[in-house]
């Protein structure tokens, strides 16, 4: 059945990568399902809770919200793209000392929202942090220590995202 | 200013045991899980509040031979979710009693196809009346549920109420309620259900309380307890909502499983979950309080009443809660509370984080301000004059043996808000700005662990196993946030002389690990904790005398003699089952005694701003001041503290759960709105130690106790902003409107 369907290629975390998956599919679901890439997370099915973004050319989106024939061509960054080698990327590093992750199930999407807020604003203020951070949604933190994460991860270098070039 | 022993681990703030895995993306969430030939799995629920089943018609556009189709009739063994009463079955089974009550069961290899199928099921009803508020069900004019509609019912009495009045210089009264409040855990509920005769049922799942589920599975379909094994995937998020209901979606699961032949995926969607799902009681609470010429309480009357849902649930223990948080941390010779929990056609009101002290905290602490302005009064002098000290007795006759700090918390809390400079500098500042600011103030405690003899019955029993050279930590506490792994790993850690990495978690499994209790009741650092460290010292001790270990050793050596211990004696494993602490008697009866074996204790300051022209009311600034005992990981501690005030900072002013016909209707993330990055203000966060003599390391119970304070503090602080009291949470802007109007003048706000 699924031969069916047109190919979509997608550059995801820097692999090329081919689906065949109906056009309206989810990104979400494409991730997750055909690519067992299950770092993304579903919260809420409509875009409001931010668990499922993902970078697609270097823009931040609601992976839910996205058919996967949009993302044809696309080069898109998930939470599994972050790690260098296997080894935390520095702002995950701040999240696990700063305790900006609890029960976790928001923080790739988090993770995701704080990656593409430091790209392009290496050293943004509280209020570009609060801003950033706005389209995701954590029940257990309060944010303050996921504020403080995304703090020290910018202050521990001159550009944090510096080995984010695959994602641009 | 604690002297607590000097310790290696325990106090530090060691990173999160699975936290590299969350980071990483890696961690295995129940979505995140395939199993071969896996189904999925949906549900038919009812359209109507309250009524008798006529008829389920199967429409003949679709194939119902793809499909495993389950209803009550397919139960093998009791139809109820066995919790404390067994009323509430586990299919409605001939009539429905709240909107949203599972009927039907369906699972298809291809998830696609449910929504049609489930849409071509038709129930047909015979409606009945429903009642969906506490005032209907009180007028018992339909009985919903047993002879009265009352779930539950306690009487506590201190002293003599009755009498007190007529010598009284002031009575004050009031009307307190709150609202219905979701979880909104991020994750939503979900499980996996297999089934093989052979082995039974295996569930894996999102969930707090794995032997729950197991008890639950035990009575559905009565097997025995090795035939059934439940284990807990990877929770994100619960905060109670976890708690009573995995029991329902495990059983709803397996069921299909069983008669499908395959395991069975059921993940909820958001509105599902929402719909379905337990939420905070609903409560009315009415102050009666007499005061003599200084404002010190001599008469506190009490009712306490509760929405409890269409079946019992969790509602007589919340209301317990509610009951014994209703009369504050006060000194008052005669107390009365008379509690009910109602009956109403509404989806069944669960576990919420406070579990019934939120709503009796709110109540006392607006009433202790409306006390304060009836009697001119200042509210922080009034607290203070009638604060609980070391050796006074609360409502239910319980002495405070340990030490009671509230007065030096209320100082902190003072000093670090600079609460009476801003009230004074706002009262000022108010009368020419469109905004107006103020301060307001909470106090209270939260009794840690079960109530009364709560933990006495469930007799807990966990422990640690040494295998490949790792530790494990043998407990069916779970972790869903809070920090469980990290923090008994540090416990078994410090109590062995091991390093952090040295212990391991083993897996929550029924299958492996021991009942240590339901993860709930601020229970597992202060309860579970101390069974840890006491099976630590155990084991070393046993090492020691049977297999050489020398009294310092290396992590080495310690292995080493786990080798010989095991080649001489079989497996390494030292198990500790629950003792209450001396002196611990309590009246189930007469509801006296010792309520809780400890108690922590919080002083909350908010500084709000009601802006007049959008009539929206945002939190500032807020203080949280509070003694948990010794803190046992500071960064996993304030993270509880921060996290339980943004959730009650939502309850207060964000979050509004609105039925229809006793259905959720804003069941969506759109229209249920919680506090998000830009609402949350900056939270200060203070600890004062106190080591507890019989928790783990001195640790008492901190995850419950930042959710109660916030709604009060907040609503007090717009009466001081804007010398409206409001007694009623949520309160939304349209609310502040309905109420203002035009009292407030906002031709400054114009020309501003």
């Amino acid at each position: 059945m699924s031969a069916d369907w047109p190919a979509i290629d997608l550059v995801v975390n820097g692999d090329r990568r081919s689906v065949q998956a109906p056009p309206m599919k989810r990104l979400l679901d494409v991730l997750r399902e055909d690519l067992q890439l299950t770092g993304t997370k579903e919260g809420c099915g409509e875009g409001e809770c931010g668990s499922c973004s993902v970078r697609l050319n270097g823009e931040l989106v609601n992976s839910c919200l996205v058919p996967v024939l949009q993302a044809h061509g696309a080069r898109i960054q998930t939470v599994e793209g972050l790690a260098i080698d296997g080894d935390l990327h520095p702002l995950q590093q701040a999240f696990l000392n700063c305790g900006g992750a609890q029960c976790g199930i928001c923080t790739p999407g988090m993770l995701m929202a704080a990656t593409h807020l430091l790209a392009s604003n290496p050293h943004p203020t509280m209020t570009e942090i609060r801003e950033g951070l706005a389209g995701n949604l954590c029940r257990c933190t309060g944010f303050k220590r996921i504020f403080d994460s995304v703090i020290s991860a910018a202050a521990q270098t001159q550009d944090p995202m510096a080995n984010e070039a695959h994602a641009r | 200013m604690s002297t607590h022993a000097k310790t290696r681990i325990v106090g530090s703030p060691v990173p999160r045991k699975e936290g590299v895995d969350k980071l990483l993306g890696r961690a295995q969430y129940v979505d995140d899980i395939e199993r071969n030939g896996m189904w999925y799995g949906t549900t038919v629920r009812s359209t109507i509040p309250r009524g008798l089943i006529r008829e389920i018609k199967y429409s003949r556009d679709i194939d119902w031979d793809e499909f495993t189709v389950v209803t009550a009739a397919d139960i093998p063994g009791e139809n109820h979710i066995q919790l404390i009463f067994a009323d509430q079955p586990c299919l409605a089974d001939g009539k429905v009693n709240h909107c949203d009550e599972a009927i039907v069961l369906l699972a298809h290899p291809d998830k696609c196809k449910l929504r049609e199928a489930a849409a071509a099921i038709n129930i047909e009803y015979e409606p009945l009346p429903p009642v969906f508020t506490i005032e209907e069900s009180e007028r018992q004019e339909a009985i919903v549920w047993g002879a009265d509609n009352v779930l539950k019912s306690f009487l506590l009495e201190k002293g003599d109420v009755d009498s007190a009045w007529a010598g009284a210089a002031h009575i004050v009264e009031g009307d307190y309620r709150t609202g219905a409040q979701e979880h909104l855990y991020i994750e939503n509920n979900g499980v996996i259900a297999d089934y093989s005769p052979l082995n039974g049922v295996t569930v894996w799942g999102s969930l707090q309380c794995p032997y729950y589920v197991h008890k639950s599975l035990l009575a559905v379909f009565h097997l025995s307890e090795d035939k059934v094994r439940v284990i807990q995937t990877e929770t994100g998020g619960a905060f109670g909502g976890k708690e009573d209901y995995p029991s329902t979606l495990a059983s709803h699961a397996a069921l299909l499983a069983m008669k499908s032949g395959h395991p069975v995926k059921m993940v909820y969607d958001r509105m599902e979950d929402l719909a379905a799902t337990t939420k905070r009681h609903p409560s009315r609470v009415r102050h009666r309080t007499a005061l003599d010429a200084n404002g010190k309480l001599l008469a506190m009357d009490i009712e306490v009443a509760t929405d409890g849902g269409a079946y019992s649930t969790l509602s007589s223990t919340v209301l317990s809660r509610a009951t014994l948080h209703s009369p504050g941390p006060y000194v008052c010779p005669n107390v009365r509370v008379r509690s009910r929990a109602w009956a109403t056609n509404t989806v069944p009101y669960g576990a919420f984080r406070g579990f019934g002290a939120p709503q009796a905290i709110f109540a006392i602490e607006r009433h202790m301000d409306e006390i304060a302005a009836a009697i001119g009064i200042e509210p922080v002098e009034l607290r203070r004059r009638n604060f609980l000290h070391d050796g006074d007795t609360t409502a239910t006759e319980q002495v405070m043996r340990e030490p009671v700090i509230l007065d030096k918390l209320l100082d902190r809390a003072l000093v670090e808000s600079g609460y009476f400079a801003k009230h004074a500098r706002f009262a000022k500042e108010n009368a020419a700005s469109p905004v107006k600011r103020g301060v307001g103030i909470a106090a209270f405690y939260h009794g840690s662990g079960f109530t009364g003899s709560g933990e006495h019955y469930l007799n807990s029993l966990a422990g640690i196993d040494v295998i490949d050279d790792k530790v494990r930590v043998l407990v069916s506490s779970t972790e869903f946030g809070q920090g469980t792994n990290t923090v008994l790993t540090q416990i078994a850690a410090e109590s062995i002389g091991l390093d952090y990495d040295d212990i391991v978690m083993a897996p929550p499994d029924t299958g492996i690990v021991p009942n240590s209790g339901p993860t709930v009741a601020s229970r597992t650092s202060m309860v579970v904790g101390r069974l840890i460290e006491r099976a630590s010292r155990q084991l070393v001790a046993q090492l020691q005398e049977c297999a050489g270990l020398p009294q310092s050793f290396t992590p080495e050596e310690f292995f080493a003699a786990c080798e010989r211990y095991r080649a001489k004696n079989g497996d390494v494993v030292s198990l500790c089952r629950y003792e209450a602490p001396p002196n611990i008697f309590w009246d189930d009866q007469k509801y006296r005694g010792e309520a809780y074996p400890a108690y922590a204790w919080s002083i909350h300051v908010a500084q709000v701003a009601v802006d007049t022209v959008t009539y929206s009311a945002e939190v500032e600034e807020f203080w949280s001041v509070q003694e948990v005992g010794r803190v046992l990981n500071p960064v996993l501690a304030g993270g509880q503290i921060e996290g339980g005030v943004a959730q009650g900072i939502g309850y207060a002013l964000y979050e509004k759960v609105l039925l229809q016909n006793g259905h959720m209707v804003n069941n969506q993330m759109t229209n249920y709105i919680m506090p998000t990055a830009e609402d949350v203000p900056p939270i200060h966060v203070y600890f004062e130690e106190i080591p507890f003599s019989h928790g783990a390391y001195g640790a008492k119970g901190i995850g419950e106790l930042p959710h109660d304070g916030p709604a009060p503090a907040i609503l007090n602080a717009i009466r001081d902003a804007i010398g409206v009291s409001f007694n009623s949470i949520p309160l939304l802007p349209e609310d502040l409107f309905a109420r203002l109007g035009a009292r407030i003048p906002v031709e400054e706000a114009a020309s501003a």
